[in-house]
């Protein structure tokens, strides 16, 4: 066994003594952890990112849903040191399926299962991966001139530039984008754009837009998976990438962008790992609706109610994004990213990112 | 020369009720074609049960509608009655106001010998088409057969053919067919549900329907008794009205005031007679029929103005708690209701002279609606009443009544309630106060809404209890799944993760329940029922208590009996001094019933002393008029000690989506 399957093990080993020696001693065994909600996340100015702050909560067999779960957490445990022990690994929805087998521990849902590997890797302060639980692949990808070199399946390292070795569809991300796993050698990029759309993202790579500015496209594939964000942040930090983030422009973008910048909530344990504090919000902001005068939808109920609740997020407690966000209450609309088409295939890549991005100084 | 007045009094002649009838026939309730085929079998029907019961016969009433062609229908009804003599039987079918039960005091189904009668009109004025009487008495050897049409303009009966007839195998009864259009349907206002619902309150009758399909329904009898045969009274003075006091003195046999008094109505003795008569101002000797309008004033004053003994009761026949329950039961099994609240039958009242009583029943849960208004079944003497709920007092007294405290709900806390629940109102008496003829509605007098609303109340609370009881049952059973299967799960799984023996659990469990819990059941076999109360000790200490049940009189079985009660009352209040259960054990209570029918029992009545009541559930504490024996109220003298905890946050509970996107 490794360090890491070492430290995971007996953390793991930790978490059931616990629940043991609360039986043992009479009491109604329980686990607390920090509450995982937009309340009880605060910023960490050590690290420039969004972590939980100091709220608890008890998860105590007092209660059905609490028995249930501690029930599930044992059987998981046993499932995880199993496979440690066994040296394989498995995707987060076989653990759901396997669950199928532990009758009144099943879980209900995937979301419940994931939600609780999540719980482990807070108290144990280890990360999924050393329990040898993965996501599924979800397909982000990466073009642009930067040459990585990844461990591939056979254990070979395969050096790749994500612009001149990869095909139309790019450098696919991997889940595991850990030093052990992945290094990044060198660049000729100025900068990294992460895009939230598919058809953006093609539109510019269709329009020569990494090779034209020096840019490496990130595509963020909606609400990005851990490993892209952590890739994006390693980018960041290792080769001094200024980071800019586009998006759709609707309360759910605003969301995106948070995640990547300032941490998302579900998995604020890890922010300092994933989030990018400099990363900076390109558009589509509120004023662009306005000054580009773009094509728009109505906001719909839901929107709004998004917008409501981002207005009481701590992530968005500042001028800036107060600004955006009553600006899109007021305009009640929104915008695509591909609305910015109305000028034509080539405007956003020869007019507004340009424009946008000398605004911001990242082009000079 | 003749004035406008001569003129006018050309044109006035008398009109026959049966003409009247005929081009008013929405006063009996003739007034849709729908609604004609339910009155024309409900009249048969009443008339069939009626007689019946006057001659303590368990009725078995078959009831058969045909289609002949697209409007109308061929009814028969056949009843097992005495059946009519062949002289009656014209009469009887053929001729409006015309029977044995309108001047009398007592409580009857039909009441002024309309109904069959204008049935038979309503046929033949719609088909045009004779209706067919077919009746036999024991006593005669031939059944006869009639055809009977009414004559509308003179009120009599035409007997267009008589035959005597061989009734093959049957003893006595009656059977009617006539023609009638109408519309057949089905629903709340239907044949079926009226079938229905006088099952549910004849539970002494078999009656069997088969509809215009050939499909049969047999609604089978729930019980071989027949309800107490109901007595003649004499009418009650209180609330007598001058008119009907005038034709009384006219035609009474009686010579002087004292004895008319005395004699025709009931509940006035000699005394009383002459302290009426005092009070008016009239001789006991004067001759009634003599009286003028002023003294028949003063006598109606100080009747009004003495106090009088209620109205003998014999002369109402309730259903009864137990039989309401059964036809209930026998009736609406197959939706499986979850509770029948223990139906209450009020003692007898007086409205307006007339003696009456309100008897209710509530049904909960199950198969019934959740979240429509609740079912309401109405009965004036043990008949259903389908139409005019709106106007109707017993709707009133349950819009007026708030259901919100007794667990249903109710916007604003009147109106109809909203939940799965059926209600059943029965109003009996000598005299119904219909709204109209048709006997729809019964009329909102506050003396019987004051008294509906009183048993719904009653009812009621039974239903709360009942839910009360359910809730914490259902509360604490979370748990019991917490302690007795989740728990012992996640001992036994922490226990070999960390490599140690399975801890023991006592501790936690008593913390986590921290109370003693009664599971009971009732289960019947082999004749006999089986009841099984469970007592869980889930508080920290040992505890010692008494138990009490209340059983039905005379039913324990002794036989086989492992652990005895200290005492089993002849009303059926049963206790035992259970042993000292320790923290954590389990003591079972078993024990059989005897000589009952299934349906007799089915629910336990549990109550617990010697310990403090907060901390059993499944069982009420003993109520203060037990009076028990040899028991003394002792507090446990360790009250177990309530967990003070910090309240923490749940955190399964807090139920914000995570996901940002």
């Amino acid at each position: 066994m490794t360090e890491e399957e070492n430290k995971a093990v007996s953390s793991l080993k930790e978490i059931a003594q616990s629940i043991y020696d609360q039986i043992d001693t009479g009491k109604i065994p329980k686990m607390t952890l920090p509450l995982r909600t937009k309340s009880n996340i605060r910023f960490d100015p050590k690290h420039g990112v969004f972590k939980y702050g100091k709220a608890t909560g008890a998860r105590s067999a007092k209660k059905v849903n609490g028995a249930l779960m501690l029930l599930r957490t044992m059987y998981v445990l046993e499932f995880l040191e199993d496979m440690i022990a066994d040296k394989k690994s498995s995707t987060l929805r076989e653990m759901y399926y396997i669950s199928e087998g532990w009758e009144k521990a099943k879980f209900s849902s995937q979301d419940e299962s994931n939600m609780l590997a999540e719980d482990l890797e807070i108290v144990t302060a280890c990360l999924r991966e050393d329990f040898k639980l993965r996501p599924e692949e979800n397909g982000a990808s990466i073009i642009g001139d930067i040459t990585i070199s990844e461990m591939d399946r056979k254990g070979r390292l395969k050096t790749i530039n994500c612009r001149d070795d990869v095909g139309d569809s790019g450098y696919g991300i991997p889940n595991n984008v850990e030093k052990e796993k992945l290094q990044l050698l060198s660049t000729n990029a100025k900068f990294v754009v992460a895009i939230e759309t598919g058809g953006m993202f093609d539109r510019l790579v269709e329009n020569g837009f990494d090779e034209r500015y020096n840019a490496v496209l990130v595509h963020l594939k909606g609400q990005p998976a851990r490993s892209t964000r952590r890739i994006i942040k390693r980018m960041n930090e290792e080769m001094k990438l200024p980071v800019v983030v586009f998006t759709d422009g609707d309360p759910w973008s605003f969301r995106i962008f948070a995640s990547v910048a300032y941490g998302a909530i579900k998995t604020a344990h890890i922010s300092e790992f994933l989030a990018t504090p400099t990363a900076e919000f390109i558009g589509i902001t509120a004023s662009d609706i306005t000054n580009y005068k773009l094509p728009t939808d109505k906001l719909t109920e839901m929107d709004v109610r998004a917008l409501h609740a981002e207005l009481k997020d701590p992530r968005f407690a500042d001028e800036y994004w107060r600004g955006e966000i009553e600006t899109m209450l007021k305009l009640n609309k929104k915008a695509e990213q591909q609305a910015l088409a109305k000028y034509g295939l080539d405007f956003v890549t020869d007019k507004y990112l340009p424009e946008k991005l000398t605004n911001m100084g990242v082009l000079r | 020369m003749s004035s406008i007045a001569d003129e006018l009094a050309k044109k006035q002649k008398e009109i026959s009720v049966s003409e009247f009838f005929e081009r008013n026939r929405h006063i009996l309730g003739f007034d849709s074609q729908i609604k004609s085929l339910i009155m024309g079998i409900k009249e048969a029907v009443d008339n069939s049960l009626d007689a019946c019961e006057e001659s303590g016969i368990l009725p078995e009433i078959i009831v058969m509608v045909e289609k002949v062609d697209k409007e109308e229908f061929r009814v028969t009804v056949e009843d097992n009655g005495p059946g009519i003599i062949k002289k009656a039987i014209p009469n009887v079918f053929g001729r409006l106001l015309y029977g044995s039960r309108f001047h009398a005091v007592r409580q009857s189904r039909g009441q002024q010998g309309i109904g069959i009668s204008a049935t038979v009109m309503y046929g033949q004025i719609t088909t045009g088409k004779p209706a067919v009487v077919v009746s036999k008495t024991g006593a005669e050897d031939v059944a006869w057969r009639m055809e009977i049409m009414v004559n509308t303009k003179k009120n009599m009966p035409d007997v267009l053919k008589e035959d005597p007839f061989i009734w093959d195998g049957k003893e006595h009864g009656t059977k009617i067919t006539y023609h009638m259009n109408g519309r057949y349907v089905g629903g709340k206002q239907s044949v079926m549900e009226y079938l229905k619902q006088t099952a549910i309150v004849n539970p002494h009758s078999r009656i069997t329907f088969v509809d215009p399909d050939g499909r049969r329904t047999t609604f089978e009898r729930a019980t071989d008794k027949m309800p107490p045969a109901t007595k003649e009274i004499k009418p009650h003075p209180s609330g007598l009205e001058l008119g009907t006091l005038m034709n009384m003195s006219k035609d009474t046999k009686n010579k002087t005031l004292g004895k008319f008094l005395q004699l025709d109505f009931s509940r006035i003795s000699d005394r009383l007679a002459k302290e009426i008569c005092d009070k008016a101002g009239l001789s006991m000797e004067v001759n009634p029929a003599k009286l003028n309008l002023d003294d028949q004033k003063k006598l109606l004053a100080a009747i009004a103005a003495v106090r009088i003994m209620a109205p003998p009761t014999d002369c109402l026949s309730p259903i009864g708690a137990n039989l309401i329950k059964k036809g209930l039961r026998n009736v609406l099994d197959d939706i499986r209701p979850e509770f029948y609240a223990p139906p209450v039958t009020r003692d007898p009242k007086v409205h307006s002279g007339n003696p009456f009583l309100i008897e209710v029943g509530i049904v909960y849960g199950g198969g019934l609606q959740k979240d429509s208004q609740v079912q309401i079944l109405r009965f004036a003497n043990r008949v259903p009443l389908l139409y005019q709920q709106g106007a109707c007092v017993i709707t009133k007294a349950i819009e007026n009544t708030d259901w919100r405290r007794y667990g249903l709900e109710q916007r604003g806390g009147s109106g109809i309630p909203f939940g799965p629940a059926i209600i059943l109102v029965h109003v009996a008496s000598t005299k119904v106060p219909f709204t109209s003829e048709a006997k729809e509605a019964i009329a909102t007098l506050p003396e019987l809404q004051a008294e509906i609303e009183l048993a719904l109340k009653i009812c009621g609370r039974s239903l709360k209890t009942h839910l009360n009881k359910r809730e914490t049952k259902s509360k604490t059973r979370v748990k019991f799944e917490i302690v007795q299967e989740i728990l012992p799960l996640i001992a036994q799984k922490s226990a070999k993760i960390v490599g140690k023996p399975i801890p023991k659990l006592s501790g936690s469990i008593t913390k986590i329940m921290n109370v003693v819990w009664i599971d009971d059941a009732v289960t019947f076999e082999k004749g006999r029922h089986r009841v099984r109360v469970s007592i869980y000790n889930y508080t920290p200490t040992a505890q010692k208590f008494n138990l009490h049940m209340v059983l039905p009189p005379g039913a324990f079985d002794y036989k086989g009996l492992q652990f005895f009660p200290t005492e089993v009352r002849d009303d059926g209040k049963a206790t035992w001094d259970l042993p000292k259960i320790a923290s954590t054990e389990r003591f079972d209570l078993n024990f059989a019933l005897s000589g009952l029918n299934k349906d007799d029992y089915d629910e336990n009545e549990i109550y617990s002393s010697g310990i403090n009541p907060i901390f059993i559930i499944g069982a009420e504490p003993i109520p203060g008029d037990w009076d028990v024996k040899g028991m003394q109220i002792t507090e446990s003298e360790e009250a177990p000690v309530v967990e003070d905890e910090d309240e923490e946050v749940d955190y399964d509970e807090s139920t914000e989506a995570l996901n940002d996107d």
